[in-house]
């Protein structure tokens, strides 16, 4: 048996209150692509820090090549070959993508000198980029591949990624999938971190798996079914959300020729933008970031007001009323951006509920606050969707995304509205809640409420929505039904790979 | 009236003298807020620097030491800024409005035996051949060392952030200071350096106040200086060259309205006296109108547990 690249036994982290690892053990061979499964807070992202030396252990053994390893910092840890893809993107969006890169680098090259080698290294791996773009101006799959490239010119040993499909359409996965592949075929180990089962199967060689800080099992996961992988993370048997057939009502939203332009810098112009909703139907939006997504909320939430005969609901305009004047018609919405857009962070759940719910559940009266009324509402919040918190004066960054996210959703749902905007209702929520969650929006249906979900999850989509269409620079393709599509059609209308085609590598 | 009592020359000559405490102290705090701080105590660090190289010059007789100190005790006041802002994670601009007040009282207090003093001169720098072309030598090669600082340290701060790789990091601090901590780079201690070198600059702005444009020491002398800086490093869109603009540009209107009232035009002084703020801010606000935006991290505090 050859000696492991990477190998962590009995390791352990504790935060105040909650230890994140509780001697953790994990094994990586060199040329492996390891998959670390885990829902959130299982201490997966705590596990990868330690070993890019960001975090230290409490306690434990990490060995890289057989010697012992303890990164004080990730300058050393990139030192010794192991490099890191973030989640959230740890880009300067004001600086070029070459700068970006040179920060990631020990010893940079002259500029005009890296210019070159970002070329060469994103032939190789067939990751199109060019250097002197700002980074601000890129989509996410573009970001990401400048960490990609950032983290090649280390010519690591081990890569690790963390999440790095969520934000990228069919297409750009395949691409991604190759390079990691080609990679592989090199020598390099992978360490990849994802909760999405089918893609784990397709790419990895082994898998750890972890759920509350600790080890619950490992897994061949191209031997294991995706449903048996899921059961492991979550320890208990996994409902999937029931769908229900239902017949759909009359015409409740119509959006015609709708244009708008980019409120913000780097912000997508809506173009000609053209649907209806049914009652009771739920019509799926996908497509990558950045393609006008965000705007698409604001304009049917009221935050960007527009021609008044652009949006209609039951025949009668509303394009041009703001946000308060649109919930009280019974048109609510919840946007991506949990913390700043969708809760006001340091504000307490009854004063979050309060703001949104003031209109539809009469929480205020001749400008005075009802208090009692409002604790009432979050009270039927936290309690109808199960957010984990002691009580409604916690404040919304205190709760976890997945509890922040169940209740900024279930806000919205007990307001019995007529149409419900969401966008990415269940981005970076573990599955237990996700599943939840979808299943709250499909009971909503089933009562007549017309739903318009936009998602960078096409699971997603194709587990709830009756009809798809997808967004791409602004411009909205036309909804086809959800049943009997597939992933190739799906990828086409989301506008491919922006003209690319599968590099060969 | 009488235009022709306005000298050309002189003018010139002392908008540049007029022009250097604003230009120094906006480099320091373009460097600050290039870091993602944003520090309001520059009026305060200035005076403090104002009234510390005016002491050090009388007691011992050298400029170049008083200058020195005032540099070290513009350093030294920002320090209290470092340890609100940095250590104990306080607000930046309460903690700003604090240090201006805090360095106006103490800077009054320590100047009070100083009222009426003359400082001792310093010298100019003579050089053989420039220093008397005619026209041209008395404007460009007749002033003191620390005219010349001031514009060789605005090119030197622009190189610095443009070309080399301490400046590219110092910029990616203040855009994204979480991905700069990712990455590994000490984001604190970066700061720290930036508003040290910030406080220092203040400081030799200050003492150039009291030692060389008015020369003695008032209390308050300062007058707005400091706040004039700081405007000008936002309208100056964080670009060194433009704050050097900036600064001459108001400098130049200050001089010349001086000028014009005692040549007496018919205009009333309240309007004349406001004409270098109202020139300076309308100049800038068209030249700003770029695309270039602030460091995304200004002002932001960054903690680092996560």
């Amino acid at each position: 048996m050859t000696e492991p690249l990477l190998s962590l036994t009995g390791v352990t982290k504790a935060y105040p209150g909650v230890v994140a690892n509780d001697k953790v053990s994990l094994v990586i061979q060199p040329g492996e692509v390891h998959a670390l499964l885990g829902e959130n807070g299982a201490g997966k992202s705590t596990l990868v820090k330690m070993i890019y030396g960001l975090v230290k252990p409490d306690s434990g053994d990490i060995r890289l090549n057989g010697a012992p390893f303890k990164p004080a910092e990730p300058r050393q840890a990139r030192a010794d070959g192991i490099a890191m893809v973030f989640q959230h993107f740890s880009l300067f969006d004001a600086l070029s993508v070459a700068e970006n890169i040179a920060l990631g680098m020990e010893n940079p090259p002259k500029m005009r000198d890296l210019a070159k080698r970002i070329r060469s290294v994103s032939e190789t791996y067939g990751l199109p980029l060019d250097p002197a773009r700002t980074v601000g101006d890129l989509s996410a799959g573009e970001r990401q591949r400048v960490e990609i490239i950032r983290c090649l010119l280390q010519e690591p040993k081990l890569l690790i990624m963390d999440e790095p499909t969520s934000v990228l359409t069919p297409q750009e996965v395949e691409i991604l999938f190759e390079t990691l592949r080609k990679l592989r075929s090199e020598g390099t180990s992978i360490l990849y971190i994802s909760h999405k089962l089918e893609e784990i199967r397709a790419l990895c060689d082994a898998s750890t798996i972890l759920r509350l800080g600790k080890n619950v099992g490992s897994c061949i996961p191209a031997e294991t079914s995706a449903r048996d992988m899921a059961e492991l993370m979550v320890g208990s048997a996994l409902k999937t959300p029931e769908r229900r057939t239902r017949d759909f009502g009359p015409e409740a939203l119509r959006v015609h020729n709708l244009s708008a332009a980019a409120p913000a810098e780097f912000g997508t112009a809506l173009k000609n933008i053209q649907f209806s909703l049914r009652k009771g139907e739920i019509l799926g939006i996908g497509g990558v970031a950045g393609n006008g997504q965000d705007e698409l909320l604001a304009v049917l939430s009221g935050e960007m007001t527009t021609d008044p005969n652009s949006v209609q609901l039951d025949g009668a305009p509303i394009g041009d009323l703001g946000p308060t004047k649109r919930r009280a018609l019974a048109v609510l919405s919840a946007p991506e951006e949990r913390l700043g857009h969708a809760a006001a962070p340091d504000m307490s759940l009854t004063e979050n509920a309060m703001l949104t719910g003031a209109v539809r559940e009469n929480l205020a009266a001749g400008g005075f606050l009802k208090w009692s009324a409002a604790r009432g509402f979050a009270e039927r919040v936290i309690k109808e969707f199960d957010v984990r918190t002691p009580g409604t004066e916690n404040t919304a960054r205190s709760l976890s995304g997945g509890n922040l996210q169940k209740f900024v959703i279930g806000r919205e749902v007990l307001q019995r509205p007529e149409i419900l905007v969401v966008n990415q209702p269940t981005w970076g929520v573990d599955a237990a809640a996700a599943a939840a969650i979808r299943q709250a929006l499909l009971d909503l249906a089933a009562e007549g409420t017309a739903i318009l979900c936009i998602s960078q999850d096409l699971d997603e989509l194709m587990e709830i929505s009756d009809a798809f269409a997808a967004l791409n620079e602004g411009r909205l393709s036309a909804p086809r039904p959800t049943a009997g599509l597939d992933v190739e059609e799906i990828g086409l209308m989301m506008g491919g790979s922006h003209g690319m085609d599968v590099a060969h590598v | 009236m009488d235009l022709s009592a306005i000298n050309p020359v002189l003018l010139i000559a002392s908008l540049m003298v007029a022009a250097t405490p604003i230009l120094l102290a906006a480099i320091g705090e373009l460097v600050v807020e290039k870091a993602g701080v944003l520090n309001l105590g520059v009026e305060g660090m200035m005076i403090i620097g104002a009234i510390a190289g005016f002491a050090t010059a009388v007691e011992s007789g050298s400029p170049t030491l008083g200058f020195v100190v005032a540099a070290a005790a513009g350093a030294a006041l920002s320090l209290l800024f470092v340890f609100l802002t940095q250590v104990v994670l306080a607000n930046q601009v309460a903690s700003g409005l604090a240090l201006t007040l805090f360095g106006l009282g103490l800077s009054a207090l320590l100047g009070q035996s100083y009222v009426g003093v003359r400082p001792p001169e310093m010298a100019q720098i003579q050089l053989p051949v420039l220093s008397d072309l005619p026209f041209v030598g008395p404007i460009l090669f007749s002033h003191d060392p620390v005219l010349y600082f001031g514009i060789a340290l605005t090119a030197a701060v622009g190189a610095m952030l443009k070309f080399t790789r301490g400046g590219l990091i110092l910029r990616a601090v203040g855009e994204n200071h979480d991905a700069a901590h990712a990455l590994g780079y000490k984001v604190v201690r970066i700061r720290i350096l930036a508003i040290l070198f910030g406080g220092a600059c203040a400081g030799l702005g200050g003492a150039y106040i009291s030692l060389i444009r008015v020369p003695q020491w008032t209390e308050g002398m300062t007058a707005g200086i400091g706040w004039i800086a700081l405007a000008l490093v936002v309208f100056a869109s964080w670009k060194p060259w433009r704050a050097l603009l900036g600064a001459y540009l108001f400098g130049g209107v200050t001089v010349m309205q001086l000028n014009l009232q005692a040549a007496g035009v018919a205009i009333p002084v309240e309007y004349l006296a406001m004409s270098p703020y109202l020139i300076t801010i309308l100049v800038l606000v068209i030249l700003s109108a770029d695309k270039s935006r602030a460091p995304a991290a200004l002002g932001r505090i960054f903690h680092a547990s996560r």
